[in-house]
């Protein structure tokens, strides 16, 4: 017997007895003998505590970003954590619940998801977003896919800038393959940012351009240029987010006519959790509505005629168009994206804002710091504008500062050519509202003792 | 269900109006029953070329998608862009404001039935 | 007896209407200089303050979601007799462990010798599906059952690409989840559909005529969708083997049979588990889940990066390797889900996760007993986990599947999965899973036989069913022809 199995011995036995079977076995019939075992080969039931001490332990053993001044960001980040977030999805009725598929009983989650579309639309200025996706690297994935859908399939080439998270690229490249798409990548000028015009002759006919803004670097890109190069080779212009605190600050590709803003929400009350569960978002224009991933939440009325919201355009996903459905997501990041609605309205609207601003004054002052501070340390890209991230290059290689500020009791950052690049080899650095100013200090000064 | 006695009619359920310079197709009383009620018609763009069977455009309900064939081959012509707006004509009137389709061409030498074959038809497929 | 939430709950930007400043929550004060965002970014991409965002203050939040929770049914509070959806009991263990600061805090590109405890987490749950299923390998990576099945099925491709077979088709019974045939297109498949046999599981002959040099793999769910075991599976792996093709197992049903029965000697190369299902982390109204992959020896090469690997105590990562398929998302899964599962594992161990298999298949038969002479049931065949009935009785008196839900609502229970698998009309599919009381059970069962009767006696109040829930019939219709997937400021006020 189990507490987390409702029926103790003598249950089995009264049901069994009622099914007229003597053993429990006998329900097993079907299933041949030559795949069965008489135990697996696990330990044996254990008592909470000790459950709760083995987990323990392993959680002990590493070193979460709270203890020490941590500058670590590259697609996940530390932000203010309000206790009403957790709060909020704590509660049973929404995270033991299913997929609102039941309208009438589920009037709750479908308000939330609902909330979340409207805050996204807003952030995005797109006119519809989804529920979510899994994460910022399969956002892009939909988002090629997408627009390759949307272009009727006739357009095989992807045009990626490569200052897009390589990470999100290598994921990209995973299903690039098997769907017949070849991505062709521009790289960044010296100034760390793209340039329209060599990304407009990147290909013929491509079926999108996608960039990030703010990009790998931390640098802002000039939106409305790249737009306008997609556009004027017919293609869709996708514009990928790591860091949505930046929306604070930023207005959303739509306002420069993006076809689809898309990325990871994590930053928006999502625990970074060694890299999930997160949080994909995924919006685009209204036209585009049918061919986009995800599920989605609409507003109708009940049999009364009061206001009630349901799952709709259903008619897109697996279950109902199999082999055409618009993408392979059914289980998507629900509990995430309650978590980044609490946290998005308990900010607030203008909370945002002063959220991003403070990223940024921090940031300016770290990169001032840093530029007085001197040889052997410098910014990448001094020149460059950039909301809360920037590279910065010291004496050795990104792995070697990291681990040698990592000894000085620094969370620097993330090495910048973990995964190639065509940029120079440091340290990504990324500075949010947590980090305060004894925390600059902390760094600077370790930066002059591995100097 | 009713079956009208001047058209003709496939077994994927369109039936078919022969004009002077081509066929009107919609899809039947029963395909319309079957579907639930239409909430979205996705028609192809007038000038598409189509091969005999091959999918026009599909019709949407809250919880399936059916697609709708074209029982000729040639080019289409014209689309009922009403049903952008009124989806639901599909449901109301199948035969009449409810088509879908105009393509050039002629049915002669396709595998079309005739109103009692079709009648005939769908015993078959409900028994 | 009404529920609470009496009153409508507006939405998050109908509430403070004028738009009067109230605090939400308090940032860290701003201890450097304040910079001008135009002056440090180009002005033309610096965003304008959003009236329509407003601000509220911590109460109105709290409230809000209360309110909100309030209009859910949820697994904690009754029988959620979902087939196929295995919704048991969320642990509160669960939400405990995946709270520790060393696990919810850690970045996932610190240095690894920072992260020891998570790589060794991650190792620890691999071990411990390889030994629930029998096979050799697995990847944590799949964050869901459906992304797990399209990691399963590029593998496959991916070791027939490495012996240079080219082979395009992909094989799916009628039965199956429409994630199956949709996998196998996203994955540069054709899928071809299998007739069942009378007693819903595969049909041989059919296989045999089917399987063939152009065929890649089988997609098999096991249980089947009708809750049937598929008890000639070794004969199907040995014919699909012996053609060069590979076996896909659709693991949504491991509940009935894990503890007792290993897919590792049933001959699966690849099999998703839902973590979600069968491991009992949270629905979360819609996700995260989790949908590990275990893979037979012929597969292991092609496993997703990055890897945790492990070199005596010390665990590292493995970034490259080019027979891998390459990363299906970001970083290395789910992690927090991840977490809750082993906890779940430890806390049951092996006697554990046999009485929990014992348990559910022994409540779906209880199930079936109890209605059988009421509902109709279409295939003969024994019922694992699940049972599926299906409306054709009740469609005398002109009631369908969907009324009969609705009408379940109004006894406080969530109804069975519907018009699911799409070779039984009007299903019924119920699976009442493992962690009720038997009580839980029967009530289910007698508020099933009460509607049966209602459809004779009462056919109307079926069909205008739910009449106590906090919202009547939804028009999902409407949602879909008026599509409002967003609030605007000129929407009326409630």
């Amino acid at each position: 017997m189990h507490p987390w199995v409702g029926a103790g011995d003598e249950d089995r036995r009264h049901i069994l007895e009622e099914l007229g079977l003597e053993s429990i076995d006998q329900l097993f019939a079907s299933i041949p003998a030559s795949v069965c075992v008489d135990r697996l080969e696990l330990p044996a039931a254990r008592d909470e505590e000790s459950v709760r001490m083995s987990l323990s332990r392993m959680s002990t053993a590493n070193l979460s970003m709270g203890c020490v001044p941590s500058f670590l960001g590259a697609g996940v980040y530390r932000h203010v954590q309000p206790s009403v977030v957790d709060a909020v999805m704590s509660r049973a009725e929404f995270f033991t619940s299913y997929t609102p598929y039941q309208a009438e009983i589920s009037q709750g989650t479908l308000q939330v998801i609902f909330e979340f579309q409207t805050l996204m639309t807003r952030l995005t200025e797109l006119e519809v977003a989804n529920a979510s996706l899994y994460d910022g690297a399969t956002a892009l994935v939909e988002a090629v896919l997408f627009s390759h859908r949307v272009l009727r399939g006739k357009r095989d080439t992807a045009v990626v800038a490569e200052t897009i998270h390589p990470m999100y690229r290598r994921v990209l490249d995973t299903y690039a393959a098997s769907a017949g798409i070849e991505v062709v990548t521009v790289p960044p000028g010296a100034d760390g940012r793209l340039d329209p015009d060599r990304v407009r002759n990147a290909a013929s006919e491509p079926c999108c351009v996608a960039v990030q803004s703010p990009n790998f670097l931390g640098i802002v890109e000039d939106l409305p240029g790249l737009a306008e190069a997609a556009q004027s080779s017919g293609a869709l212009a996708v514009q990928v987010v790591t860091e949505a605190a930046s929306f604070g600050l930023l207005a959303g590709g739509g306002r420069f006519g993006f076809d689809v803003v898309c990325g990871e929400a994590q930053s928006f009350g999502v625990a970074p959790g060694f890299g999930g569960p997160h949080l994909g978002f995924f919006a685009c224009s209204e036209k585009h509505i049918r061919q986009m991933p995800g599920r989605l939440a609409g507003e109708t009325v009940d049999d009364d005629g009061n206001r009630a919201f349901c799952l709709t355009l259903s008619t897109r996903e697996q279950h109902i168009r199999r082999a055409k459905a618009t993408s392979n997501i059914c289980t998507n990041q629900g509990l995430m994206a309650l978590a980044a609605t609490v946290w998005l309205e308990s900010i607030g609207g203008s909370g945002l804002r002063r959220l991003a601003t403070s990223c940024l004054s921090r940031t300016e002052e770290l990169k001032r710091r840093i530029a007085e501070l001197g040889a052997p340390w410098e910014l990448a890209y001094p020149e460059s504008p950039t909301f809360n991230e920037f590279l910065l290059v010291g004496p050795g290689n990104g792995p070697d500062l990291v681990h040698r500020l990592a000894e000085e009791g620094i969370l620097a950052g993330v090495p910048s050519t973990l995964w190639g690049g065509s940029w120079p080899d440091g340290v990504v650095t990324a500075v949010t509202e947590c980090n305060s100013s004894h925390d600059l200090d902390a760094f600077v000064d370790a930066l002059k003792r591995v100097s | 269900m009713s079956i009208p006695a001047d058209l003709l009619y496939a077994r994927s359920h369109e039936w078919i109006r022969v004009d002077d310079d081509g066929v009107v197709i919609g899809i039947t009383e029963y395909a319309q029953d079957q579907l639930g009620e239409v909430v979205y018609v996705e028609l192809p763009e007038v000038g598409t070329a189509v091969d005999a069977n091959e999918e026009l455009g599909t019709l949407e309900s809250v919880k399936a998608v059916s697609e709708f064939l074209s029982p000729v081959a040639g080019e289409v012509i014209e689309i009922n862009e009403r049903l952008e707006d009124e989806p639901n004509l599909v449901n109301g009137d199948p035969y009449g404001d409810g088509w879908l389709v105009k393509i050039s061409g002629s049915p002669e030498g396709e595998a079309t039935l005739s109103p009692e074959e079709y009648s005939a038809f769908l015993e078959e497929e409900n028994s | 007896m009404k529920r609470r939430a009496i009153r409508p709950e507006p939405l998050f930007f109908e509430r403070n209407r004028r738009r009067v400043p109230r605090q939400g929550f308090l940032l860290p004060e701003l201890d450097v200089p304040a910079v001008d965002p135009k002056e440090i970014l180009p002005p033309e991409l610096v965003r304008e303050p959003d009236p329509d965002f407003p601000d509220i203050s911590e109460m109105e939040v709290v409230q809000h979601f209360h309110r909100l929770s309030q209009l859910n049914y949820a697994v904690d509070e009754g029988l959620y007799p979902l087939g196929s959806c295995t919704m048991k009991y969320n642990p509160r263990l669960n939400e405990v462990t995946a709270r520790y600061p060393g696990l919810a805090g850690i970045h996932p590109l610190q240095p690894e010798s920072q992260v020891q405890g998570a790589l060794e987490l991650i190792w620890e749950l691999e071990q411990a599906l390889k030994a629930i299923t029998g096979m050799p390998g697995v990847t944590l990576q799949p964050a869901a059952g459906a992304h797990g099945e399209l990691t399963g099925i590029l593998m496959i491709r991916k070791a027939l690409e490495a012996r240079g077979d080219t082979r395009q088709v992909v094989l799916v019974p009628d039965s199956a989840h429409g994630t199956n045939p949709a996998t196998a297109v996203f994955a540069g498949y054709r899928a071809v559909e299998m007739r069942s046999a009378e007693d819903g599981t595969v049909d041989l002959e059919a296989l045999d005529r089917m399987m063939d040099d152009t065929v890649a793999a089988v997609m098999l769910t096991v249980p089947n969708t009708l809750g049937v075991f598929e008890h000639r599976i070794i004969e199907i792996s040995k014919l699909v083997h012996d053609r060069g093709g590979f076996v896909y197992i659709d693991g949504a049903n491991l509940n009935s049979f894990a503890g007792r029965a290993l897919p590792g000697l049933m001959g699966a190369d690849a099999m998703h588990i839902n973590l979600h299902k069968t491991f009992s982390t949270p629905h979360g109204g819609g996700g995260p889940g989790a949908g590990p992959v275990t893979v037979s020896e012929a597969l292991l090469p092609h496993l997703p990066v990055p890897r945790v690997v492990r070199e005596g105590d010390t665990f590292g990562l493995l970034w490259d390797d080019p027979q891998s398929i390459g990363p299906m998302r970001g970083f290395y899964g789910n992690f927090l889900i991840l977490v809750r599962a082993l906890t779940y594992i430890q806390s049951l161990g092996a006697d554990g996760l046999r009485a929990m298999s014992d348990v559910a298949v022994l409540y779906a038969n209880l199930v079936r007993h109890r209605l059988k002479d009421a509902y109709h049931l279409k295939y003969d065949a024994p019922s694992m986990h699940e049972v599926v009935f299906d409306d054709s009785i009740q469609t005398r008196f002109e009631v369908h599947n969907t009324d009969i839900a609705k009408r379940l609502l109004d006894y406080g229970f969530h109804p069975p999965t519907m018009s699911f698998p799409l070779i039984v009309h009007g299903a019924l599919m119920i699976e009442p899973a493992e962690s009720v009381a038997p009580e839980e059970v029967e009530a289910f069962c007698d508020a099933m036989l009460a509607i049966a009767k209602e459809c004779e006696t009462d056919p109307e109040l079926v069909k205008t069913a739910p009449h106590d829930t906090p919202v009547r019939r939804v028009d999902e219709v409407r949602a879909a022809r008026n599509l409002k997937v967003r609030w605007v400021p000129e929407d009326p006020a409630p």
